[in-house]
């Protein structure tokens, strides 16, 4: 049950390139990341790609297929009718390495600045207790596989590179909600730092994000909606306000 | 050598996965300057594809457990293979290294009264795996992902640096990801110097200085055509610790994870996690028998139910009932799997089902296996929670790797080198239980982390340094497919490997068949060393491919040469010319090493007598169970009351 499809593959690297075509053999079940294997192996030995699991669960293989942010190890071919071009193209918000392959370092920089879990003083090893339903609220953040889709898509950056300093984006807002909705995460200070320092007033709530992500995660109505809800009660809340002017919160407690 | 960088660190980390992280935390925190080297982006390695979950005797769930049963479980899995201190270290020290993560930041699943949940699993005699959904890998990598950001930022706290910003990236602990290590490097008398490799990104070399090297780089499974193992998985740590003079143990034995993915083609191989049945779901055969109560060997009689009522009784009641014979270790369920397919008795593309739709409410299924729901609904069309998934065998895990001390981690022969997690040979003995894995990778590396650091301290300032000549003779190497013209294609002889591998050196084999692989490998090792490549270094998978299928070739011949020497079928190895487990055999260990008088690649295996159990280990077991693996001279003294010992292995 095999066919011929037509793929068009951005060829390049940082100092330009362009779309290149492809005849290329598919077969019954595969997946696009399949077919761009098979150019590697008979037609473009040094294509470059990133992919390690191809189940879906390391989130490296994420490129665009005709247009759409997507996993090359999660779409499968039947998704396209036979006679369609099929165009797989780099993440288009971050600089291009080569070919399908990019520079993600913005993100590892963005993660570098959240302040991680503080564990709570005095308890020791073994003596975490917390309720499955607690859990499950930062569970769902956790689910993040860092394939950093949401993060291509977001409008604040995606052609507004100035924005980048300003904004952590997606991927960091539900890594602060996380921590904000961990039970026993020891600082208070999670919703200050996501306005304050990664810029979550810039997201106007388009769900783009949450269109795009692999894992579903509800990353704007479940993260990023209560975390601007919650940033907007304390720091226009005057008793709040004023307890913080007068006993100068510091982020650990 | 130009475009060349290079690095000093005191203790430098080949692998970024749960081994290689816990081990850069321990170093970092003993005060060693430490590099950790990613083959590819941090927080991608193949531990983020572990499922069921960690292994550690907390005894949450099941108050009965303790460290003691969870060795004996260990060994039974290992079948007696397992090096005992290994196996006992790894017993004890499992739960603190589970609670430590909880100090970091993770999120396991919990009790009702709010402690880590554990579940049931193949081979473990009570619930003991802490386990997120069936993610528990992400759940891992993140933690201890997060746990290097939080030291990293600890340092920038200490230089001064304000609390959003970033510090001086090359301070105490950095992260170089898509980095590989071709070679390491050795002194003149062999002791660790360093390691040598190449940015994926640019192509340029990078050389690291470095007294200690710690190999975490995981398994080889990428020699096998169906496999549930990354890219990354092609041997490279194995081979690195073979060309810088240490050994590898055990490397015959190869597990075959029973349930891998078989339709369609592409994700043939895949894994499905034994969460499935751990939680409830059973192995059926086309005729809808549910035959893994006809492969309970009699090793394991005692301990497996006998009828289905009594098997489905147990996930309710584990006093009164015994288990289900579909958790029996993965070795003897991948056989029977293999069996079943041979004897006609298979699904329509070649495997058989597991069921666990009839077993569990939808919802029960979608919550407890996720991304088992996820992964069947979007690649095969098929929905878990109303039917059955076709599942086989597939290629997942090494039991073999380099030769280390238990205590810390240090690597056979070659000073400075440490080993801890896939790469590690004698934890598992001939099989490894699910669920020890990340457990072996939480113990292990953090004591590799430690042995390096002791290492480290006890040299002083007397370092040493890499031979002359070695970093050039290595870049050379590297960039000799460049040098080929009208070689042949990496992926061509890739495929041929994992084909030979999976053919003829696969879960069931038999010495005309080990032999044949042997041929091919032989002829194939002029081919590799003359493929060519296309392009340039920048990013090129290519040239990538052409690097590793050296260590691939090399670490393949390990596996066929023990494999033919070894005459008895144990765990991950089973001859079909030699179908029983013999008692003799269990005393002699394969011990492979490179050749290098001639030609680097060449391996030679030797047997080496196997650590004996000490007393207070061997007194754990009821001295009939000890019979059935151990000869006469090994078992400790018989009470009066015993018959006389028919001695082991007839099993």
């Amino acid at each position: 049950m095999s066919r011929d499809a037509k793929f068009r593959v951005w060829r390049g690297d940082a100092s330009g390139g362009g779309l290149q075509d492809y005849t290329v053999e598919v077969n019954e079940g595969e997946v696009v990341l399949d077919i761009i294997h098979r150019l590697q192996a008979t037609q473009a030995g040094d294509l470059a790609v990133r992919w390690n699991c191809k189940a879906g669960k390391c989130g490296s293989c994420s490129a665009e297929i005709n247009g759409r942010p997507r996993l090359l190890c999660m779409t499968r071919m039947s998704t396209f009718t036979d006679d369609e071009v099929i165009t797989v193209t780099p993440m288009r918000a971050f600089p291009v390495i080569r070919d399908l392959v990019t520079d993600v370092s913005f993100n590892y920089q963005k993660a570098r600045q959240i302040p991680s879990f503080a564990p709570p003083e005095g308890v020791g090893l073994g003596e975490y207790r917390m309720a499955q339903v607690d859990v499950e609220r930062s569970q769902e953040f956790r689910k993040c596989i860092e394939c950093f889709l949401c993060q291509n898509v977001c409008h604040v950056t995606r052609d507004h590179e100035e924005n980048k300093q300003a904004f952590s984006g997606p991927r960091f807002f539900i890594r602060a909600a996380e921590l904000d909705m961990h039970p026993l995460d020891a600082r208070t200070d999670r919703r200050e730092f996501a306005q304050e320092h990664q810029g979550i007033g810039l997201c106007n709530i388009t769900k783009c994000c949450t269109e795009v992500c692999p894992e579903h995660i509800k990353i704007t109505d479940n993260g990023i909606i209560p975390m601007k809800e919650r940033v907007v009660d304390r720091r226009y809340d005057p008793l709040v306000w004023l307890g913080n002017k007068l006993f100068r919160r510091s982020g650990k407690e | 050598m130009t475009d060349h960088e290079e690095h000093r660190y005191d203790v430098v980390i080949i692998g970024a996965g749960g081994a290689g992280l816990r081990a850069a935390i321990a170093a970092r925190e003993a005060g060693m300057r430490t590099a950790i080297i990613c083959k590819s982006l941090f927080g991608k390695a193949h531990t983020v594809m572990a499922e069921g979950g960690i292994a550690a005797s907390m005894g949450n769930v099941n108050s009965k457990d303790s460290w003691q049963v969870h060795f004996r479980d260990t060994m039974r899995g290992g079948k007696f293979l397992n090096h005992p201190r290994m196996a006992e270290l790894h017993a004890k020290e499992a739960p603190d290294r589970v609670w430590e993560l909880e100090t970091y930041g993770a999120l396991f699943d919990r009790t009702p009264d709010g402690r880590i949940s554990q579940r049931n699993f193949g081979g473990h005699e009570y619930p003991r795996l802490a386990h997120v959904g069936d993610r528990t890998g992400l759940e891992l990598i993140r933690t201890l992902q997060q746990k290097i950001v939080s030291l990293r930022q600890d340092e920038d706290t200490a230089e001064g640096v304000s609390e959003y910003g970033i510090g001086d990236e090359d301070a105490g602990l950095r992260v170089f990801a898509e980095v590989t290590i071709t070679e390491l490097l050795t002194d003149d008398s062999g002791a660790i110097a360093g390691a040598f490799g190449y940015r994926r990104e640019t192509g340029k070399f990078v050389t690291f200085h470095a007294p200690a090297v710690i190999l975490a780089t995981g398994g080889i499974g990428k020699s096998f055509k169906v496999t549930s193992n990354s890219w990354e998985y092609t041997g490279d740590g194995h081979a690195l610790a073979l060309r810088a003079g240490s050994t590898l143990v055990n490397m015959e034995f190869v597990q075959f994870h029973p349930t891998g993915m078989v339709w369609p083609p592409s994700v043939k191989g895949i894994l499905v996690t034994e969460s499935v049945r751990g939680d409830g779901g059973v192995l059926r055969n086309s005729e809808g028998t549910r035959f893994m109560f006809n492969y309970v060997p009699d090793v394991f009689r005692a301990k497996y139910a006998e009828t289905e009522e009594e098997a489905d009784g147990w996930y309710k009641d584990s006093e009164k009932n015994r288990r289900p014979p579909d958790l029996l270790p993965r070795d003897e369920v991948a056989r029977a799997i293999n069996s079943e397919v041979k004897a006609g008795r298979g699904t329509p593309h070649g495997g058989v089902f597991l069921d666990v739709s009839t077993r569990l409410p939808a919802e029960e299924i979608k919550r407890r296996l996720p991304s088992m729901h996820h992964q069947f609904s979007e690649l095969a069309d098929v929905d878990i929670t109303k039917e059955a998934m076709e599942v086989g065998p597939t290629c997942h895990y090494v039991m073999g790797g380099v030769e280390v001390d238990p205590d810390t981690a240090a690597a056979a022969r070659v000073p400075g080198l440490f080993a801890a997690g896939e790469v590690a040979g004698g934890m598992h003995g001939s099989n490894r239980l699910g669920g020890n894995s990340l457990s072996d990778l939480l113990v292990f590396g953090r004591r590799a982390g430690l042995g390096a650091s002791d290492y480290v301290q006890g040299l002083g300032d007397s370092r040493p340094a890499a031979s002359p000549g070695s970093i050039e003779s290595a870049a050379e190497r590297a960039l000799a497919p460049f040098q080929v013209e009208d070689g042949e294609n990496p992926y061509t002889l890739h495929r041929e490997l994992q084909q030979v591998m999976n053919d003829l050196v696969g879960i069931i084999r038999k010495e005309e068949e080990i032999q044949q692989a042997l041929d091919a490998i032989d002829a194939l090792k002029p081919r590799v060393a003359a493929v060519s490549v296309e392009g340039h270094r920048q990013f090129n998978p290519g040239w990538h491919l052409a690097l590793d299928l050296v260590n691939m070739l090399q670490v393949s011949e390990c596996v066929a040469r023990a494999a033919l020497i070894r005459q008895e079928s144990r765990g991950g190895h089973t001859r079909d010319d030699y179908p029983e487990m013999s008692a003799r055999w269990r005393r002699k260990l394969l011990i492979c090493a490179a050749d290098t008088s001639n030609d680097t690649t060449a391996v030679t295996v030797t047997e080496q007598p196997i650590t004996p159990i000490r007393t207070d280990l061997l007194e754990l077991f009821e001295r009939s169970e000890l019979e059935k693996y151990l000869e006469d001279d090994e078992l400790p003294p018989a009470p009066a009351a015993d018959g006389p010992s028919e001695g082991g292995g007839r099993s």
